[in-house]
């Protein structure tokens, strides 16, 4: 298990705000989508992430636009998962095909504090924190497959023999 | 024990599954046409990825340029010339380039969107074909690809949330008022995963276009898909245009439904969302006053020809404010040629506007009027999320052609009922 820093921000989040529409249209490598990762709500971030840390919010996480790179930028930035209350469903969709493990678990989004320091047992649907445990529904089969295939490109390429 | 009665979305599902489906389960199914947009160079750097050489349904494949047009910058001019030659080299027949519109608009006007078609579109606002009777919902760019690839994806069938509308609209209120309303009501995530039927008498007194404007929304409220059952106003406009066969299918008088709200618009009035989310909702009157620098009539929400009739009905024989610029963005080339028909076109220029190509402008923040820092823009958008059209202090309200165009004219904003 991996260890990480809670990054912790409240309802709502929107694609707008995780990355800008002025971004979308221009093809930028991952480190770049990185590096401007959330910043038109909270510009620290890009600079503080570390590979690991989580990303701890509200409801309806990820609202707003189709924009896959609001999924791929967290990756990039090593983001080791979104922690929400509830996501938007495109949001939802299309963080398991880019592969960033999407956690609904209300009580986490409660409780977990800025800096909190985190580990994630995925298989066994646990996040623990300071001796504290929070459950969640562990991910579907199919899920896990797409994210441990590292996406749905590479997932699609399994199962076409590419 | 729930009945055996399906809605909409669980019957056109089923067929598509080819079995009964209900609310909650997932299927994997072929829709009938995948929709993208400049997106499209992303997509198809994934479909690469994959190694396959060839889509494998090129007539499903809808393309329209309308995100960044024509291109602002040599990285956006590259984008368009690599889907281009995309389109060349795979043989996909349906591409619109950038002379089109947005692509809700021309998808809908060259009929795709037709009564009980599965129409999966690499835009969050593809909700807006549900207009028509169809189901169609947002997807992201990698599974587009897929479906280049596969012409297939797993959908979770949705349940369904049906808002029931009745009442007369009052002068000066209208259906980009109602969907404020009850997105400020019900919450920006109230229909999340969910489908959204309108239905009841208002519902079909209202006008395709208006019905356009309510589906478009409802992905403002997290659905996955709007539904408006198709009637005689659909039939008429599908005679002139449908290129394919096509079939209504309509929820059936039992069918279960999370939850009915009802809504008469009887004593509405104009709606305005407030920074920075769309169920930050209130009534025009509790900020009438506010000053902006920036007007916005227009977009795939509010940028069809009973839109701009509104606005120019309310500009006619005026001057816009001189501390405000207002900028016109009509939905499509067809409704831009429809309005230059109609007079409207001069209408807007003689009051000091500024006429936009058709596309999707300044909505999303990357060309063609982005505000500087601290500035305020009211517009007939979809969203206004923090820093979505510009600088990251700047603020973005929401509301009917109406309240935009007579707050254009009295420099702040302002009840549109005053100027009709």
């Amino acid at each position: 298990m991996i260890r990480g820093k809670v990054w912790k921000y409240g309802d709502d989040v929107n694609t707008d705000v995780i990355y800008a529409g002025k971004y979308t249209y221009q093809q930028l490598k991952p480190e770049e989508m990185a590096a401007r990762a959330l910043e038109d709500m909270d510009p620290g971030f890009a600079k503080g992430v570390k590979p690991g840390d989580v990303i701890v919010a509200g409801k309806n996480f990820g609202c707003g636009s189709s924009r896959e790179q609001a999924a791929a930028c967290l990756r990039a930035a090593g983001v080791q998962a979104v922690v929400a209350e509830s996501f938007a469903r495109i949001y939802f969709r299309n963080a398991i095909n880019l592969g960033l493990p999407v956690l609904q678990c209300a009580e986490a989004a409660d409780q977990l504090k800025p800096g909190d320091e985190v580990e994630i047992d995925f298989a066994g649907g646990k996040i623990l924190s300071g001796g504290r445990v929070f459950n969640f529904r562990p991910l579907s089969e199919s899920v896990i497959e797409i994210l441990e295939a590292g996406g749905l490109i590479e997932w699609t390429k399994k199962k076409l023999n590419i | 024990m729930r009945s055996l009665g399906l809605t909409f979305s669980e019957k056109v599902l089923s067929r598509k599954a080819g079995r009964t489906v209900r609310a909650g389960e997932v299927i994997t199914v072929a829709p009938d046409y995948y929709l993208s947009h400049d997106n499209s160079s992303a997509i198809i750097g994934e479909f690469k990825k994959i190694g396959l050489k060839k889509v494998v349904a090129p007539g499903k494949i809808v393309i329209v340029l309308d995100h960044i047009v024509p291109a602002a910058d040599e990285k956006y001019a590259q984008n368009h010339k690599v889907i281009r030659e995309f389109v060349a080299e795979q043989g996909i027949r349906n591409f619109y380039d950038i002379q089109a519109g947005v692509c809700h608009q021309v998808f809908s006007e060259a009929s795709f969107a037709l009564p009980g078609r599965v129409i999966m579109g690499s835009d969050s606002h593809t909700t807006t074909y549900g207009a028509f009777g169809a189901f169609s919902a947002g997807i992201g760019r990698t599974e587009t690809a897929i479906l280049w690839a596969m012409d297939e994806i797993w959908l979770r069938v949705p349940e369904t949330l049906r808002i029931e509308l009745s009442g007369k609209f009052p002068r000066g209120v209208y259906a980009k008022d109602l969907i404020l309303k009850i997105i400020g009501d019900n919450g920006a995530d109230r229909a999340n995963y969910e489908a959204v039927e309108f239905a009841g008498p208002t519902a079909d007194d209202l006008s395709l276009a208006s019905r356009m404007t309510l589906a478009n929304m409802a992905a403002e409220m997290g659905a996955k898909n709007g539904y408006f059952e198709p009637d005689d106003k659909t039939l008429e406009w599908l005679r002139a245009r449908a290129k394919g066969d096509y079939e209504i299918v309509r929820s059936d008088p039992d069918a279960t439904y999370e939850a009915i709200l009802e809504y008469d618009v009887t004593a509405l009035e104009p709606q305005i969302a407030c920074p920075h989310t769309v169920d930050n909702v209130k009534p025009v009157t509790a900020v009438a006053g506010k000053p902006f620098h920036q007007a916005l009539i227009g977009t795939c929400t509010n940028g069809r020809l009973e839109d701009l009739e509104i606005a120019a009905r309310i500009f006619k024989g005026k001057k816009i404010h001189p501390r405000v610029r207002t900028l016109i963005l009509p939905a499509s080339r067809e409704v831009y040629l429809d309005a230059l028909k109609r007079g409207l076109i001069e209408v807007f220029l003689e009051a000091g506007c500024v006429m936009l190509n058709p596309g999707c402008g300044p909505c999303l923040g990357a060309h063609e009027g982005i505000l500087a820092p601290g500035e305020v823009v009211v517009g007939t958008s979809n969203r206004n999320f923090k820093g979505r059209m510009g600088g990251r202090d700047s603020e973005i309200y929401l509301a009917s052609p109406a309240t935009v165009a007579a707050s254009a004219l009295e420099g702040k904003i302002t009840d549109p009922r005053t100027h009709l």
